[in-house]
């Protein structure tokens, strides 16, 4: 049906080269994130797939056809703008039609496909104002809507709520992820928040200066990060790392301590350590605790964040490093005492230096 | 702080707009050792005295029409009732403005001021012609030349040049163009013709003259409207064409959903700009043809010039004025009023 496959897709814009090779391949009716840090390269890579931008080279086929020269039309995707892209001088009836009108439709069958949309999205009672008198939300939902009535193939979405507030993303993001379920069509959606990847997603595609970081499930992501980026890249707060010496190597497990850490044992997923060099240590702020004595790091605090549901401590190692400590539960930590944590080996990543 | 420039408008324009309107009521004359008396409307009616008179065939005794030598019907003398008859004192001092056969007899229109009907007509039929050319032309090069190409602004540049040079420079150079021995229109005309076209007197043929005028205004001042497009254009955000683009539309089709209706004040700026300019019509007139021949390019802001300064008729210019600037408001309100933003 509508697969896509991106197959060492590369764009450069004179001598900057913003997309440098990257291969992705997504199934029929898969949800596809694309995340990664401000101008790595997702609204790129999401206008090659859309045709509004040409491919340097490269080969990008949906469905199974080449589709590197096609004009965007001809492509079987629709898009949601990050800054909704509604025409402001059509009603919100006619800006849901606009696709039907183009192909010339007639009046019934669009009258019948702007109503099914306008259900769909609950806007029925918008279907007569202007652009003018909607909310950022309404305005959103219009994008949608127009992007749905021609019942794509491929559904395309550019950061399609960073222009909304806290409360209505929420609100839209379940909205979108419910939209997939009913449509059953692939999408893919470029976002620079993680919520939103974490949660939407089937598959998160992490970008970095144009190239492919990694692509898993967002728990493969979370929990078997593959590289240094990725593993700081998702998750809140950002994962802590510790430089440390690697003072040990048996097979995969690698014992590493420094002067603020006790020695431990990590079992290492990638290679590239040998003892006597240097490593990086990451351990999310969610899986330190802390102990009474004996802990396997020492650190002073330096501040703390109640939350209610969590207290996140910011801590002073004894090298000077920082770092952060999320407790799942509401406690006083005094700012300047002295704070003992531990926490499990197996939840802890090592990276080569 | 606004002080000085309310001073500025109040002497400049607040001030002689009354002044004239004052005028145009009086006989005053630009230099004249008489005092200005109050005259009322005689200036008015001087100016647009207008009437419909249907001349029947005579008849002789016996109620036969009589036949001239052409053998046409014969009509009495149109002069006998515009000079001095007492059975028609509404139609004295008027001429024959045009005339049309009706049954056997003759409809005439007749105007006290025959010339000032036709610098009129003439400045109507330079408005209804420049207004929708030279903006829609000013809109197809702007179209054109609003794409991301190497050395679009050399073309900008092009375009644009003839605005800047003083209207009275480039009459005077289209007047050697238009010229009948010498200029370049007529040689291009025969040499691609290979002589087959006459060499044709342009601004001197009443038939030409006024076509000739309007081609190099709208020539003239098409960069200036294609510059204010190419603003509107520039405000027309690039996703909407890109939505346009996803949704499959084809060039028509994103310029008759896109482009124009993004347009929409910009077209109004422009159709209002182009009117006011095409009303005041002069320095063309004035550089190439003087209103002739035969008055064939008479204007209004020409004869108000005429009068009030080439004949010293200070009053008549002055109602003339007033006129125009009726004309030109009653003009503009019904241009708001048909492009009202419709709720
Ligand atoms: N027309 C262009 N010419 C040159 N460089 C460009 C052009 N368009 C984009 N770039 C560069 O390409 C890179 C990727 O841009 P892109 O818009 O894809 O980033 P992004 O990942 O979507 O970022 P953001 O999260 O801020 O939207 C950026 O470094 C940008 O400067
Ligand atoms: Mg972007």
């Amino acid at each position: 049906m509508a697969g896509i496959t991106l197959k060492g897709l590369k764009k450069s814009y004179g001598t900057a080269h913003v997309i440098k090779g990257v291969d992705i391949d997504i199934e029929d009716g898969e949800f596809v994130v694309f995340v990664g840090p401000s101008g790595c390269g997702k609204s790129t890579l999401l206008r090659m797939i859309a045709g509004l931008e040409d491919i340097s080279a490269g080969e990008l086929s949906i469905g199974g056809k080449v589709v590197n020269d096609l004009p965007p039309k001809d492509r079987g995707v629709a898009m949601v703008f990050q800054s909704y892209a509604i025409f402001p001088h059509m009603s919100v009836r006619e800006n849901v039609g606009f696709g039907l009108t183009i192909a010339g439709a007639s009046k019934a069958e669009k009258a019948e496909k702007v109503a099914n949309a306008a259900r769909i999205l609950q806007m029925e009672h918008l279907l007569d104002r202007r652009p003018s008198q909607l909310s950022g939300g309404q305005r959103q939902r219009v994008a949608i809507g127009r992007a749905i009535v021609r019942n794509p193939q491929v559904f395309l979405f550019d950061e399609p709520l960073s222009n909304l507030d806290a409360a209505l993303r929420m609100d839209m993001r379940l909205e979108i992820g419910k939209l997939h379920q009913q449509l059953g069509a692939t999408m893919i959606y470029v976002t620079h928040d993680q919520v939103e990847a974490m949660t939407l997603a089937d598959k998160i595609v992490v970008l970095k200066d144009g190239m492919v970081q990694q692509i898993g499930s967002p728990m493969e992501l979370y929990h078997d990060p593959a590289n240094l980026f990725v593993a700081g890249f998702l998750g809140s707060p950002a994962m802590n790392f510790l430089d440390v010496d690697v003072t040990a190597v048996n097979g995969s497990k690698v014992l590493v301590s420094n002067a603020a850490l006790k020695p431990v044992e990590i079992t290492a997923k990638v290679g590239g350590f040998s003892a006597g060099g240097k490593a990086k240590l990451g351990i999310r702020p969610q899986y330190l605790t802390p102990v009474d004595s004996g802990g396997m790091l020492q650190g002073r605090i330096a501040l703390t964040e109640r939350l209610g549901s969590e207290t996140v401590v910011d801590l002073t190692l004894g090298d000077g490093t920082r770092l952060i400590a999320a407790l799942a539960r509401d406690a006083v930590f005094p700012i300047g005492a002295d704070l003992g944590l531990t926490f499990d080996a197996a939840q802890a990543h090592i990276f080569p230096q | 702080m606004a002080g000085p420039a309310i001073a500025l408008i109040l002497v400049f324009v607040i001030a002689p707009f009354f002044l004239a309107v004052g005028f145009s009521f009086t006989n005053q004359r630009l230099v004249s050792p008489n005092p200005a008396e109050f005259i009322g409307l005689s200036n008015y009616r001087q100016l647009l005295g207008v009437g419909v008179l249907h001349l029947d065939p005579l008849t002789d005794a016996a109620g036969a029409v009589v036949l001239d030598e052409q053998g046409q019907p014969k009509l009495s003398e149109l002069r006998k009732i515009t000079r001095k008859n007492p059975d028609y004192p509404q139609f004295d001092g008027m001429r024959e403005w045009f005339s049309w056969s009706s049954g056997e007899g003759r409809t005439y229109v007749l105007a006290r001021d025959v010339v000032f009907m036709t610098a009129i007509l003439n400045t109507f039929i330079f408005v209804l012609v420049v207004a929708p050319l030279q903006g829609g032309l000013a809109l197809g090069l702007a179209l054109l030349i609003n794409q991301r190409l190497r050395g679009i602004n050399v073309f900008r540049a092009i375009y644009f040049m003839p605005v800047v040079v003083s209207i009275v420079v480039v009459s005077l150079l289209w007047s050697f163009i238009y010229n009948q021995n010498e200029g370049i229109l007529n040689n291009i005309l025969s040499a691609i013709s290979f002589g087959a076209i006459p060499r044709i007197d342009w601004l001197g043929n009443p038939s030409t003259a006024l076509g000739a005028i309007i081609f190099m205004s709208v020539w003239q001042a098409v960069g200036f409207h294609m510059v204010i497009w190419l603003s509107g254009l520039q405000t027309i955000s690039p996703t909407l064409y890109e939505a346009g683009a996803i949704e499959g539309a084809s060039k028509w089709q994103t310029f008759r959903y896109i482009t124009w209706p993004g347009l929409r004040n910009t077209a109004v700026l422009v159709l209002v700009v182009i009117t006011m300019q095409a009303f005041g019509l002069f320095s063309q007139i004035d550089v190439m043809t003087k209103g002739g021949p035969l008055d064939s390019t008479q204007t209004i802001v020409f004869q108000a010039i005429q009068r009030g300064y080439g004949k010293q008729d200070i009053s008549a210019g002055s109602a003339i004025s007033v006129i125009l600037f009726v004309i030109v408001l009653s003009v503009s309100l019904i241009q708001r009023y048909l492009t009202r933003e419709k709720a």
